[in-house]
């Protein structure tokens, strides 16, 4: 049943959280127990679990790098989690110091470590959100604030669109989004596939679905649905590691193992 | 730098690269392969200045292992695999010194990383927990403050609410709500919801909230009526939602109640003014047909249609208001004797309908009739004047199943139309045969001059032979209507019917331009054998004051001689008449036609009066005829009555016409008294222009 949007969630440290979960991989200690061993049951599924995510992160360092050469100077990322290592302010402020990041999460203990983080930064905002409301989140005043919509605008959607199973309603949030930001505008999914690993991807998601969340993965062709038609930057929708890397140095022999497809798509 | 550390150099720098190999792929670090390769180099070279300084700077080791940690190396695969590498490095040194410090630099490595891991742990975990402390008081104080507003939501609301168990005991309710009920809320919240039955409640108000408490329905919206504290009656909009728990079982239940008692009596107000006449206040034609219907559902209908006698010239002799209070205490007293069990309304101007509906008297419907006569009757004292008023009533009482609703009006309608023509003041009873014929009638009457514009009458002639040498000497004209699905149809099917709805004007005005055309083409193909044409004439002609005018142009127009031309009226139309239309019979006169009485003997005739009439010839009614059929052997009184008559009639100077001879024995009769002329099947039925011509021609 879903809970009226005037009672907000409370706090469940004995209930694994994907933000926290996601810590662990990366090797923080921003988690609880029941996080970690939520964690240990996938790795033991998946045993290259914290390479795959941390392929995961470097993406997303290479897409907001990509983003800002091209000009963009304001993102918002969706789904953000919790702030670990390498965080999307941090890449942008160090390309353009005057870049603006706004975080959108709706784990209100994400929430609040990030605000807690960012205090005191003019240049960040942290608002609890879901994106399955995508129009209300970029409607937020708070957002609006530090953002300006009539602009371009990087949207990151790293890692979270695998927590909407539904294609429809995945579909339509990529759209929401695409709809209601300027010309000029990039959008970058990532996302898990079962196309490799399949055993271990396909326990991966039942470990999800049974503890954590409701999670689907998606092939690559679905992923690049996802987009619902908007260009493509080079080369596409492509595995991870695959996706511009940035030298040759940095692919190892395992990119083609690699369970998860991510793409930049250009609106407008 | 020596040169011993020069050749060092390259192992260095080589070690940085195996260095990144061996971790690079371990833990994330947001550094790619060059910044990483940077990271390691810097590392690497500090450690082997510690490593080779005079002094082991065993703190710079700790700080190194520490940087490890800074740089995010966080997983143990990372230390262990760096250890590896460094001990196997230092381990193979071509330095005695540096293979002699392995073991310590290796231990003060270790213990640099894991005291930074250690700390940064510690510190992560503080952050994270107090996250979560600061997460779960802001979601507490998001729930206090939406609490508090739906606090202030509730006691503040203009609309009543109230909470309450799915069981049925109510919770709370908000100050609206006590004031709507009069309760306090305190006593409110002792009463069970299903203590608030009301008489009124609509039927399916209390299924739907059984449909919510077992959880297949989630809301409902009726409106009710709830007992105040003080007895008093609301009505209130009321909607009914179910709450549920999280694992969506009916928990709790929420009314929402507007007042909407004045809006309610607004509605029943209009609705009574619908249904209901202003003037008098009884039930109006809407709510009579409503009620018709359903008295036609079940099984058997009476009613009694009232209509009040010459009401118009009451209105014009006392005023229309006081017709209205005549209208205003026909209605009370009709109400007052008949309207407990059955309905009475008002449907017309001075029309009331009482409609039966309590059979338990089986002749109801005849009784009711009696009394609302009864009722009608009684002296009315207006105005300090006594008034009395008389009706007529039509009542039908028949099996609803042979009938409809329109049928059972028209019924009605023409039973009250019999009243009226017997003599007013009375009821009459539905009869189906007589509602057949008044059908009839009224469809004869309607279809009439379109028949007359069409061309479907025409004319007949009866010869009228003198009886002294059995010479034709005239023709009675007479009308017949070749209806289309009723056939042929004679005058008396229709005459009494044109005479009713003032149509015998024109007809009769047709029947005689058509006879005197047909008299002048007669005349001018036989000029020596001159006929009379006689025309039956209505009294409703003779009471029009245009009639000699349209006469005199008819004749005119036609180029009849008018001494030839006879108009017939019957005996008691004319001994009726006095005034003008007296007046206008002697101006027909005048104008040099003839006028014949028609049945004589039939009416009451005043024969003082017979002689200041311009009548000019009698014709004697067929009774008076037929009993002579005997001849000779006939009753002689009735012999001595028919030559009496004729005697006086030619004392008075009036010719006499025998009507309807059938025999040649009252033909000898009639002759041996004297009779002028006669008339009669013995001679020949009304019959075409033709047979007349061919009599004149032939003389038969």
């Amino acid at each position: 049943m879903d809970r009226p949007s005037w009672v907000p969630g409370g706090v469940d440290i004995e209930q694994p959280s994907v933000a926290r979960v996601y810590d662990y991989y990366l090797g923080g200690s921003h988690n609880f127990e029941a996080d970690r061993q939520f964690a240990e049951r996938v790795i033991a599924a998946v045993p290259d679990m914290r390479w795959v995510i941390s392929e995961n992160r470097s993406f997303l360092r290479r897409a907001v790098r990509f983003m800002v050469s091209e000009g963009i100077d304001q993102f918002v990322d969706l789904g953000s989690g919790i702030p670990t290592v390498g965080n999307v302010h941090e890449v942008v402020a160090s390309l353009n110091p005057r870049g603006r990041v706004v975080y959108i999460d709706h784990d209100p203990v994400a929430v609040a470590h990030s605000r807690a983080i960012l205090n005191g930064n003019p240049n960040t905002a942290v608002i609890a959100g879901d994106l399955r409301s995508p129009k209300a989140v970029l409607a937020n005043p708070e957002l609006q604030r530090l953002v300006d919509l009539s602009r371009p605008v990087g949207v990151l959607l790293n890692a979270v669109l695998h927590f909407v199973p539904d294609d429809d309603e995945a579909g339509a949030i990529v759209a929401a989004v695409t709809d209601n930001v300027a010309a000029g505008s990039y959008v970058a999914i990532s996302h898990a596939s079962a196309d490799q690993m399949r055993d271990g991807a396909h326990r991966t998601e039942s470990l999800y679905n049974q503890s954590v969340a409701a999670m689907a993965m998606r092939s690559r062709a679905q992923v690049a649905a996802l987009f619902g038609g908007s260009p493509l930057v080079d080369p596409g929708v492509v595995q991870i590691p695959l996706w511009r890397p940035e030298s040759l140095d940095d692919l190892s022999e395992q990119a083609e193992r690699y369970p998860g497809y991510a793409g930049v798509a250009r609106i407008g | 730098m020596d040169s011993a550390q020069q050749p060092s150099r390259r192992p260095v720098t080589n070690l940085a690269r195996r260095w990144a190999q061996a971790i690079g792929g371990i833990s994330y670090v947001s550094l790619n392969r060059r910044e990483l390769r940077g990271f390691l180099d810097d590392l690497t070279a500090r450690l082997s200045a510690a490593v080779r300084a005079p002094e082991l700077d065993l703190a710079m080791v700790r700080e190194i292992g520490a940087s490890m940690v800074h740089g995010h190396f966080t997983i143990t695969p990372a230390l262990e695999r760096t250890l590896e590498l460094l001990g196997d490095e230092m381990a193979n040194s071509d330095s005695d010194t540096v293979r002699g410090r392995c073991l310590p630099v290796l231990s003060a490595f270790a213990a640099g990383y894991a005291d930074a891991l250690h700390a940064r742990t510690l510190a992560e975990q503080q952050r994270i927990t107090v996250a979560a402390i600061a997460a779960q008081r802001d979601a507490e104080l998001a729930h206090r403050t939406s609490e508090n507003r739906f606090k202030a939501l509730f006691s503040d609301a203009a609309i009543g609410i109230s909470i309450g168990t799915v069981q049925g005991q109510i919770l709370e309710v908000n100050r609206a709500m006590c004031e709507m009920f009069g309760y306090s809320r305190d006593e409110f919240i002792t009463h069970g919801v299903t203590e608030f039955v009301h008489p009124h409640d609509a039927d399916e108000t209390w299924d739907l909230y059984g449909q919510l408490t077992d959880g297949t329905r989630d809301h409902f919206r009726v409106e009710k009526p709830f007992y105040r504290a003080d007895g008093s009656m609301i009505w209130t909009d009321l909607v009914v939602s179910l709450l549920r728990d999280d694992d969506g079982a009916p928990k709790y239940m929420v009314a929402m109640m507007e007042d909407i008692t004045e809006r309610h009596e607004l509605h029943a107000r209009l609705r009574h003014q619908a249904l209901h006449d202003p003037l008098t206040g009884l039930p109006n034609r809407t709510m009579f047909q409503e009620r018709l219907e359903v008295a036609v559902r079940g099984g058997r209908v009476g009613l009694c249609y009232l209509d009040l006698d010459g009401f118009k010239a009451i209105n014009d002799t006392v005023g229309h208001a006081t017709g209205d209070e005549v209208l205003i205490e026909i209605g009370n007293r009709l109400t007052a004797r008949l309207g407990s069990a059955h309905l009475v309304s008002r449907i017309g101007g001075d029309e009331f309908v009482v409609l039966v509906e309590d059979w338990t008297d089986p002749d109801a419907a005849v009784t009711v009739a009696r009394e609302a006569l009864a009722a009608v009757h009684e002296p009315l004292w207006l105005n300090r004047r006594s008034l009395t008023v008389s009706a007529s009533a039509g009542v039908v009482d028949m099996p609803s199943a042979d009938t409809t609703v329109g049928e059972l009006m028209k019924a009605a309608d023409t039973t009250l139309y019999r009243a009226k023509s017997e003599g007013r003041n009375r009821w009459a009873l539905f009869d189906a045969d007589r509602h057949a014929q008044d059908v009839t009638r009224y469809e004869l009457a309607t279809a009439l001059p379109t028949a007359l514009a069409e061309g479907q009458l025409f004319l007949r002639y009866q010869p009228l032979v003198r009886l002294r040498d059995e010479k034709l000497v005239g023709v009675e004209a007479l009308v017949r209507w070749q209806h289309p699905t009723l056939g042929r149809l004679g005058p008396n099917d229709f005459i009494s019917v044109a005479e009713s709805t003032g149509v015998i004007y024109s007809l009769g005005l047709w029947v005689l331009r058509t006879a005197c055309e047909q008299a002048v083409a007669w005349r001018e193909k036989f000029p020596d054998q001159p006929l009379v044409i006689s025309v039956n004439l209505a009294p409703y002609q003779v009471r029009e004051a245009q009639l000699i005018d349209d006469v005199r142009r008819l004749i005119a127009e036609t180029g009849v001689d008018p001494a030839y031309l006879q108009l017939e009226l019957t005996e008691s139309a004319i001994m009726a008449s006095s005034g003008e239309p007296l007046d206008t019979l002697r101006a027909l006169a005048g104008l040099g036609l003839r006028i014949a009485i028609d049945d004589f003997g039939t009416g009451y005739s005043n024969l003082a009066y017979l002689r200041s009439l311009p009548v000019s010839s009698l014709k004697l009614a067929g009774p008076f005829v037929t009993n002579l059929h005997a001849g000779a052997d006939s009753d002689p009184q009735d012999q001595a009555v028919v030559g009496t008559l004729i005697s006086l009639a030619h004392s008075l100077g009036l010719t006499v016409t025998a009507e309807g001879v059938e025999t040649r024995a009252q033909l000898e009769t009639l002759r041996l008294l004297d009779c002028d002329t006669a008339q009669g099947f013995l001679y020949a039925r009304p019959a075409p222009p033709q047979t007349i011509e061919d009599w004149l021609v032939t003389g038969q």
